[in-house]
């Protein structure tokens, strides 16, 4: 074990992370299975460790709506929340992105009710897909961690100033004991300068956050917010380098590739589920199978272009799917990637698969049969989007 | 062209937005059956029924959407709605 590596809950290691990134205001409501985050946080402020407001607030929604003020205000600011909590968030949302506002936060990513569940998928963060958050998903818990300090220089950065959410999968990786290295508070300072906001809330000079837009003007906010998306897109993979320069440690920008370069059979995927595939694929490479994956790191904003790029050589891809939309039978990712390349000249089949809702577990056997059934699109079998792990007799 | 709409303003943007175009019955004061309680005033939601210097109350009528609540309230009976002419 190396030096510096301790055993901590991934919650812990995120906690600490943004400790280190110095927020000025925390507001949070707790819920399961992001609780030990947050509880974490009170107890730093508690014991001094942390210079920082922290609000124990009634509901998501004023957690959401403090941190809009605070933001507003010029204060480094820091939430995390899981499934209701962030569906509650909803109307707050829009209204963070339209003010341009950096504020970040950890979605622990979780079910949605009905029926009432506390397991994971990720139903919750693709629901707000729409609401102008980037939104950046972690595949264990170091990068859960490192992923924070790296969110926050994204989202405050001058030509973006969106709100983010970090998103890491609920239990999975909030409540695994994983060896992590903590980020260290001099690296970090010296990876993240202070939030310097040329706009505040100030009564020496007054400003008006929100404003009413009428007709004539309200198409340029958002083009204004998909612009700062796009120029997002660019920074991402150069924030991920600035952190390898100081930390050491890398995970790909936008996307990572995994024994990917030969790969006929591609797998695409977001979060925890990706540890998974890779063991996966090392037992099928071994076994001659000419199957790689494609990491998503970052959903929003969205990587079209690189994922042109990665799949330029595929033969059929697969994408897998925590969530769905219910009356498409197909997950967020899989209609994404179908939609990105449909106006380029790669018809390479993108087949769906669903799995893995309300923390049904996922284990390599059912990785292996779905790409078996991948297979049949080889033979000219039509296969679209379905449920991967259905059981037949409840169903 | 480069876009200059910034994401804040200097304060007061609502202002520009004449809500008394929205209007289809307008309040009439009778200032002689007018106690001067303020009561209209009070109870306007949009908070734009004024007290004049002689006491009397009037609406900035660029901004009184008609929505009649002064003359529902008016303890005097001093207001009254009139349809309003275009």
């Amino acid at each position: 074990m190396r030096k510096n590596m301790v055993v901590v809950e991934g919650s812990y290691a995120v906690a600490h992370a943004v400790k280190v990134c110095r927020p000025n205001v925390i507001s949070a409501y707790p819920i399961t299975p992001q609780t030990h985050i947050v509880e974490d946080l009170a107890q730093f402020t508690a014991d001094g460790e942390m210079n920082c407001e922290y609000m124990n607030v009634e509901s998501e929604f004023s957690a959401i709506s403090a941190l809009i003020g605070a933001s507003a205000a010029g204060a480094r600011t820091y939430s995390s929340t899981t499934s209701q909590g962030l569906a509650l968030m909803h109307e707050a949302l829009f209204n963070a992105s339209g003010m341009r506002l950096p504020i970040v936060m950890t979605v622990v990513n979780r079910a949605l009710s009905a029926p009432i569940n506390i397991w994971n998928d990720q139903q919750d963060s693709i629901s707000q897909r729409d609401t102008g958050w980037i939104q950046l998903y972690a595949e264990d818990v170091q990068e859960s961690a490192d992923m924070t300090p790296q969110i926050y220089k994204l989202a405050e950065d001058e030509d973006v100033l969106l709100p983010a959410m970090a998103c890491m999968d609920g239990f999975i990786l909030s409540h695994v004991y994983e060896p992590v290295i903590l980020l260290e508070q001099s690296l970090t300072d010296d990876f993240l300068p202070a939030y310097d906001p040329e706009f505040v809330l100030d009564t020496k000079n007054p400003m008006s956050f929100g404003a009413f837009a009428d007709p004539g003007t309200y198409t340029e906010f958002r083009y204004k917010q998909e612009k700062a998306m796009g120029i997002a897109l660019e920074k991402i993979e150069k924030i991920a380098n600035e952190f390898k320069d100081i930390y050491g440690r890398y995970y790909g920008g936008l996307i990572d590739g995994y024994v990917l370069d030969d790969a006929e059979i591609v797998i695409m995927a977001m979060g925890s589920i990706i540890g998974t595939v890779k063991d996966t694929i090392d037992e099928l490479r071994l076994e001659g199978e000419s199957v790689g994956l494609l990491k998503i790191r970052s959903f929003r904003p969205f990587p079209a272009d690189a994922i042109r790029k990665a799949l330029k050589n595929a033969k059929v891809v697969i994408t897998l799917d925590k969530n769905i939309s219910i009356g498409k039978n197909e997950g967020a990712l899989c209609t994404e990637v179908k939609a990105c390349l449909h106006n380029t000249d790669n018809r390479v089949p993108v087949i769906g698969f669903m799995l893995g809702h309300g923390g049904r577990d996922i284990p390599i056997s059912m990785i292996k049969k779905i790409i078996n059934k991948a297979k049949l699109v080889e033979k000219g079998i039509f296969i679209e989007s379905e449920f991967a792990d259905l059981r037949e007799d409840l169903a | 062209m480069k876009l200059i709409i910034k994401t804040v303003t200097k304060p007061g943007s609502t202002r520009a937005n004449k809500t008394g175009a929205w209007r289809s019955f307008m309040p009439v004061f009778d200032h002689k059956l007018c106690s001067k309680c303020g009561i209209c005033g009070i109870y306007c939601p949009e908070g734009v029924v004024n007290k004049l210097e002689n006491g009397y109350f009037e609406p900035d009528y660029e901004y009184c959407k008609g929505c009649g609540v002064c003359a529902n309230e008016c303890p005097k009976k001093a207001i009254i709605m009139v349809l309003e002419g275009k």
